[in-house]
């Protein structure tokens, strides 16, 4: 499983209600119901994954967030999860609002574009960054609206979002003592804990 | 010839038929003295009843969902893509159950029957009837073969619709509930259409106020035309155009009007109206328009979908198809979000088709395969 998704699993209260927007093919709700007896829902709106998703037991809705999260009534989950789709919404700001609307709590994970690596792509070679977690080339990805750490927290400021904890995914597997101390320029993929 | 290989087919299937002479009240008041069910089963119960799902029709549905009824029979069951061995509803693991609703005409007791009270048939006098109706009368045949608890109540359409009503009327009796292109109530244009249809046959001067079976007569103009409009509404214009575009049967323009055009869609219309109207009642048709009309899953409860399906117990999978114009995806997401808000478990895809309507019937394989996907926690406990 993804490094931010094993992070994050700490944050999610055994036997809570979590709601996935973007659940991919289902893993992570599956490894929480297995695992903390999690009741999950996903949101998902590629086909394979759906299906994926459904075999494995899982309550999916087919659905597209940025049409909107309308139908999911205020605090109606415990926690609602954003792993590596904040980047892909066409607002992320409203997504983020709905989160904290229909769930108590929210995470969000996302690949921090102010990576030193990234930086570099942009500084030295004047290309966009092309890398093993940003693997798209400009044109054709599905990733419309990257941030870093600073900008994330700066938007979590302006919508009166709390950050209750921050975790950090580094580049390597180790203990990611850089990223910790300096997330925005060490940090691959910034995880964060939110609510009102 | 479109048989299935051997390996994904039930083969040869036969109608039994239950009777019951409990009488059963109607939804409308009135009762029905006794009545029977025609229905076929395939795969195998097994020991403790608890493999058994319910395939509920639509409209013009009836109990011959899978498989033929002899060596030569040509036409397989109406849902026989989505039935047999490892298909969606996997007769190697289920037990199915397939039922003629009551006021049906193709077995079970309808408008065609011998109304006991008179000894003639019912015809235009046979009660008028609402799903919850059907369920009733089905859960007594669940009563009949053992089963407490169906491992799944399944339906397409209307059959979707019945399905909802067996979550509310027997929430302990189904563990599952799936219901594919249907809606929670007709819209005005659905209500639209079938009234287009029941005015066909009532205007068909043979149809003399449903009392043509007592005179052998038959309101063929009018069922056909009933039967076209619904399958206009039953095609998308894309599936339309893939089918038919403006290809001729017969005839050419060259002539002008001289020579007899006739398109590829009217042939086909003729062809469905002419085989529906030697095949169906007409009485049956227009009890069937009128159950599908009045049907309102949350009338009630207040009108409130979200009170409604609070009183269910069971898991949901909803699937409704893109260019489906008669029960639109938009009619599927009110059931969803209704699920959602009363905290059901519910699943919902909404399959990319061109065949509308239709396409529920159709081996539409991203359909099949989430079909598939969800029916494999059904029977696991």
């Amino acid at each position: 499983m993804r490094l931010d998704l094993t992070h994050i699993q700490r944050w999610i209260e055994p036997g809570s209600r979590v709601l996935d927007l973007g659940c991919a093919d289902g893993e992570f709700l599956q490894t929480l119901r297995d695992q903390r007896q999690v009741r999950g829902t996903g949101i998902e709106i590629d086909q394979h994954n759906i299906n994926k998703a459904i075999s494995r037991g899982l309550n999916i809705i087919e659905q597209d967030m940025d049409k909107g999260l309308d139908n999911f009534p205020d605090q109606s989950f415990d926690t609602v999860v954003l792993a590596h789709a904040l980047q892909a919404v066409h607002y992320p700001d409203r997504v983020l609002e709905e989160m904290l609307r229909i769930g108590r709590q929210g995470i969000v994970t996302f690949p921090n574009f102010g990576h030193w690596r990234c930086r570099l792509f942009l500084g030295a070679k004047g290309r966009m960054p092309v890398s093993r977690f940003m693997p798209h080339t400009w044109y054709n990805t599905p990733n419309i609206h990257f941030c870093t750490v600073h900008d994330f927290e700066a938007l979590c400021r302006d919508l009166g979002i709390r950050i209750l904890a921050r975790d950090v995914v580094g580049n390597t597997d180790r203990k990611p003592m850089l990223a910790n101390a300096w997330p925005n320029m060490f940090a691959t993929t910034a995880i964060y804990h939110i609510t009102r | 010839m479109n048989r299935s290989p051997d390996s994904q087919s039930v083969g040869i299937v036969k109608p039994q038929l239950a009777r019951f002479d409990e009488p059963l009240m109607l939804a409308c008041g009135r009762a029905l003295s006794s009545y029977e069910l025609v229905y076929e089963t395939y795969g195998e119960l097994n020991g403790d009843k608890s493999n058994a799902v319910l395939i509920c029709h639509a409209l013009s549905g009836h109990h011959h969902a899978a498989g033929f009824h002899s060596e030569e029979d040509l036409k397989p069951g109406w849902w026989n893509e989505c039935i047999g061995p490892g298909k969606p509803i996997d007769t190697n693991r289920f037990f199915v159950v397939s039922a003629n609703n009551i006021g049906g005409c193709h077995g079970s007791t309808g408008p065609t029957s011998i109304n006991p009270e008179t000894g003639k048939p019912w015809g235009p006098d046979f009660p008028s009837l609402r799903a919850r109706d059907w369920v009733h009368s089905q859960a007594r045949l669940a009563d009949r073969l053992g089963i407490d608890c169906w491992a799944a109540v399944i339906g397409g359409s209307l059959g979707g619709m019945q399905a909802m009503r067996w979550s509310l009327e027997y929430p302990d009796r189904l563990k599952h509930c799936i219901v594919i292109a249907a809606a929670l109530k007709l819209s005005a244009q659905n209500l639209a259409f079938n009234e287009l249809a029941r005015q066909a046959i009532i205007s068909d001067p043979a149809f003399e106020d449903g009392n043509y079976i007592y005179k052998g007569a038959i309101p063929g103009q009018g069922l056909a035309l009933a039967r076209m409009v619904g399958h206009i509404t039953y095609l998308s214009d894309e599936a339309m155009a893939n089918k038919f575009g403006r290809e001729l049967r017969s005839g050419s323009f060259e002539k002008g009007d001289e020579d007899n055009i006739e398109f590829q869609v009217q042939s086909y219309l003729r062809y469905q109206g002419s085989q529906f109207s030697g095949s169906f009642d007409a009485n049956t048709y227009i009890l069937m328009t009128r159950a599908l009309d009045y049907f309102d899953l949350a009338r009630d409860y207040e009108h409130d979908p979200v009170q409604a399906f609070s009183n269910a117990t069971c898991s949901f999978f909803v699937a409704s198809f893109s260019t489906d114009w008669r029960f639109a995806p938009t009619r599927s997401r009110e059931i969803v979000n209704a699920l959602i808000a009363a905290e059901r478990p519910v699943t919902y895809t909404e399959i990319e088709a061109d065949e509308g309507h239709d396409a529920f019937l159709m081996p539409i394989p991203r359909y099949l395969q989430a079909f598939s996907a969800y029916m494999k926690r059904v029977g696991d406990r």
